[in-house]
């Protein structure tokens, strides 16, 4: 059975449609990496999957809930949605005045109301599978930026997530930063985590996915195996972005 | 000095008139404007000038002071004659030459009608009204045991009396005729506390021009001009006239007078922590209403902040003691506290608001997409995050409300500033007293900037490289 399903998801910003009814499924394990041009609607699909974007119509089925067109990004419904959807974002956003502990620590001690020692144990686990064990107790502005995502990765696993969602996790980084950053997310697909994972990162989409989705404004245009899709694509939309200069 | 004397009078008469000044803000019957005619003066100092000047071969000029600065306007020479119920104190003679009285009054003690402490004596550990540096208030703090309670107009004291903020109020019988007897649940209780005098007054040096002014009120005296003058503005009649002014007794700058100023200085201190404890949470509440809420919490948000914010201060600490008086009972201190700090919430409201807007929409989205309640994304996320950004505004608010308190004085509260004033009139010097209370404040506001700046570096960090870009697609 899929772990997400979406049908007919549209949503228009003003009068240009972002998505355009996009059909999909995710199954358990899988990592779907999701390429195109930019402004083709990857990112807003992504949000859609746990609410922060509400959108007009189609259905969103994911990790057990039902997500209805038009709920509002604070709808109360939606807190344990996001509890097993978990969001690792393009610039971070570690919250600065919290410790690299804090910050993972959270959601487990005030969501699941886990007893803080707990929390801390979970929390230096979660930041040892990052390598970041020893970072524990600095502010995220002392870190790097590949160190921050990571810390960010943790944060969101923190919760013990079903699906991940990744918004461009390396754009922000520089190419050294990325290798870091890609590393524990190969890993991460390894164990068996179900990662949505918007990139630029070609090479990434190729080797670490089950499955490329390719979208091209607010459709998705193509999706199967990274070989087929990359090499070999049907669609003139994804030809023409495969073999852009 | 006999030089400088000799050219006074004939300065005047070279000018052609007699600049003579008084406060139109005094009102009826000293010098008002006629109300059928409003450009021309009325009152019986407009004709007791009138007749001086007549025999001095000139015309009478009115110039228009602030009361409260009359004295110190002749020191500089803005006008040759301060003539307005100023009356014959120590404090008065130190600062000017004055004339012989031209007219005496008795000071009257008001009550509310049947009140059963009917004397000075009997009121020892009541709350008396007056107003600051007047003869009454002389008397007041002469008078063992008595709670001085000071006004800077004059209906106020009486209308806290018959609110029963204070249990009697002391000042001459011209003021308690025309504005305390006119409400009939006060009566006097004692018609002749003291007697004072009203009295006009040169500057020092110009000793010919106050005998011609003292030769011409003998002359008006003598022909019945003055009596006259009394009867048509109805004025109570005239007792003997008292003694001669009371010796000066000077007050020194001494530990007394710092012990009073250290007690002004709690005030200030207590009345501004308080306003601020109250204007900061207040503020929160505002800001908070005018990002999340409803469109309508939102308008009232707004509405309260644009009409705190736009009108001052002084306006909503009135309305607040005296205004609202008849519906809420509020003490001084309180209405004090209460004033200010409702006031500073607005400002805070819109401190709190740009921190909280300052805040990259990143974080709050982050701590959506854990699972956390709007409540919880604001305790744990924005508004420690909001309150670094605030606490310099803040701080500035608090030293700014910290001088602000002094506006209180006018709803009676004595705190620094006032305390200097008092203690100004009665050592016959600004420059130490307000030495002192420069000072005064500074070690105040200078502790809470420097505990204000260790909270900031104890609460800082470094911005979140990357924290400002948003996802591209």
């Amino acid at each position: 059975m899929s772990i997400v399903r979406v049908a007919g998801l549209r949503k228009a910003l003003g009068s240009r449609e972002v998505l355009r009814g996009i059909d999909a499924h995710v199954e358990q394990g899988e990592t779907i990496t999701i390429v195109g041009p930019s402004g083709g609607g990857k990112s807003t699909f992504l949000r859609c999957l746990n609410g922060l974007n509400p959108f007009d119509s189609g259905v969103v089925e994911i990790a057990g809930f039902t997500l209805a067109p038009r709920t509002p990004p604070d709808a109360p419904q939606l807190r344990m949605l996001r509890v097993r959807v978990a969001m690792v974002f393009q610039s971070f956003n570690l919250f600065p005045h919290l410790t690299v502990l804090q910050n993972v620590a959270l959601a487990p001690v005030h969501v699941r109301r886990d007893s803080p020692g707990r929390a801390r144990e979970r929390a230096l686990e979660l930041l040892g599978r990052v390598g970041l064990r020893d970072r524990a107790d600095l502010r995220p502005a002392q870190l790097s930026g590949g160190q921050q995502q990571r810390v960010a990765i943790a944060r969101a696993l923190a919760m013990q997530p079903q699906v991940l969602l990744l918004d461009e996790p390396t754009s922000a980084l520089d190419p050294q930063m990325r290798g870091e950053v890609l590393a524990v997310l190969r890993d991460l697909a390894r164990s068996g985590m179900t990662m949505l994972v918007v990139t630029h990162e070609m090479a990434f989409a190729r080797t670490a996915a089950t499955r490329v989705w390719v979208f091209d404004e607010g459709r998705l245009v193509e999706s199967g195996p990274p070989a087929e899709v990359c090499e070999n694509p049907r669609s003139e939309r994804a030809r023409a972005f495969f073999t852009r200069p | 000095m006999a030089l400088v004397a000799a050219s006074a009078l004939a300065r005047i008469e070279k000018q052609g008139e007699l600049r003579w000044a008084g406060d139109l803000q005094g009102g009826e019957p000293y010098v008002y404007r006629d109300p059928v005619d409003p450009r021309r003066l009325d009152g019986f100092e407009v004709e007791i000038a009138a007749g001086i000047a007549r025999r001095l071969g000139v015309r009478a000029t009115f110039v228009q002071n602030d009361w409260s600065n009359l004295l110190p306007s002749l020191a500089r020479g803005d006008f040759d004659v301060a003539l307005n119920g100023i009356e014959d104190t120590p404090v008065v003679r130190a600062q000017a030459l004055v004339t012989r009285p031209y007219f005496v009054f008795s000071e009257q003690l008001v009550v509310r009608r049947g009140f059963p402490l009917r004397t000075l004596a009997a009121l020892r550990g009541h709350r008396v009204g007056t107003l600051a540096s007047s003869l009454a208030h002389t008397i007041l703090r002469d008078t063992p045991g008595i709670e001085v309670v000071l006004y800077s107009g004059q209906e106020e004291p009486y209308r806290d009396l018959a609110l029963r903020r204070i249990d009697a109020v002391l000042l001459d019988s011209l003021i308690a005729e025309r504005y305390g007897l006119t409400n009939p649940a006060l009566e006097v209780a004692d018609t002749d506390v003291a007697r004072g005098t009203y009295v006009a007054a040169v500057r020092r040096g110009e000793a010919d021009l106050r005998d011609a002014l003292n030769r011409a009120l003998d002359d008006m005296e003598a022909r019945g001009e003055l009596s006259a003058i009394f009867a048509k503005y109805h004025l109570p009649p005239q007792p003997a006239l008292p003694n001669a002014a009371a010796a000066d007794q000077r007050a020194h700058f001494d530990a007394a007078q710092l012990v009073l100023f250290l007690r002004g200085a709690l005030v200030t201190l207590f009345v501004s922590l308080l306003a601020m404890s109250l204007a900061i949470p207040l503020g929160l509440v505002l800001a908070l209403t005018r990002i999340y809420g409803g469109a309508v919490a939102r308008f009232s948000s707004h509405c309260y902040v644009e009409l705190f914010r736009g009108t001052p201060v002084l306006l909503q600490l009135y309305l607040l003691y005296y205004g609202l008086a008849p519906i809420v009972h509020l003490d001084a201190l309180t209405a004090a506290i209460l004033g200010l700090g409702m006031n500073y919430g607005a400002y805070e409201a819109e401190v709190h608001r740009a921190a909280l807007g300052a805040i990259p929409a990143g974080q709050g989205e982050a701590a959506a997409a854990l699972g956390l309640t709007r409540w919880q994304q604001l305790r744990l996320v924005l508004l420690p995050q909001a309150l670094r950004t605030a606490l310099p505004a803040m701080t500035n608010d608090l030293i700014s409300l910290l001088k602000d308190s002094s506006l209180v004085s006018v709803i009676t509260v004595v705190e620094l500033t006032k305390q200097m004033t008092i203690t100004a009139v009665d050592v016959r010097s600004w420059a130490l007293p307000g030495l002192a209370c420069a000072a005064m404040y500074f070690a105040m506001s200078y502790p809470l900037a420097r505990l204000a700046a260790r909270l900031e570096a104890r609460l800082g960090y470094p911005e979140v490289p990357g924290a400002l870009q948003e996802s591209a697609a």
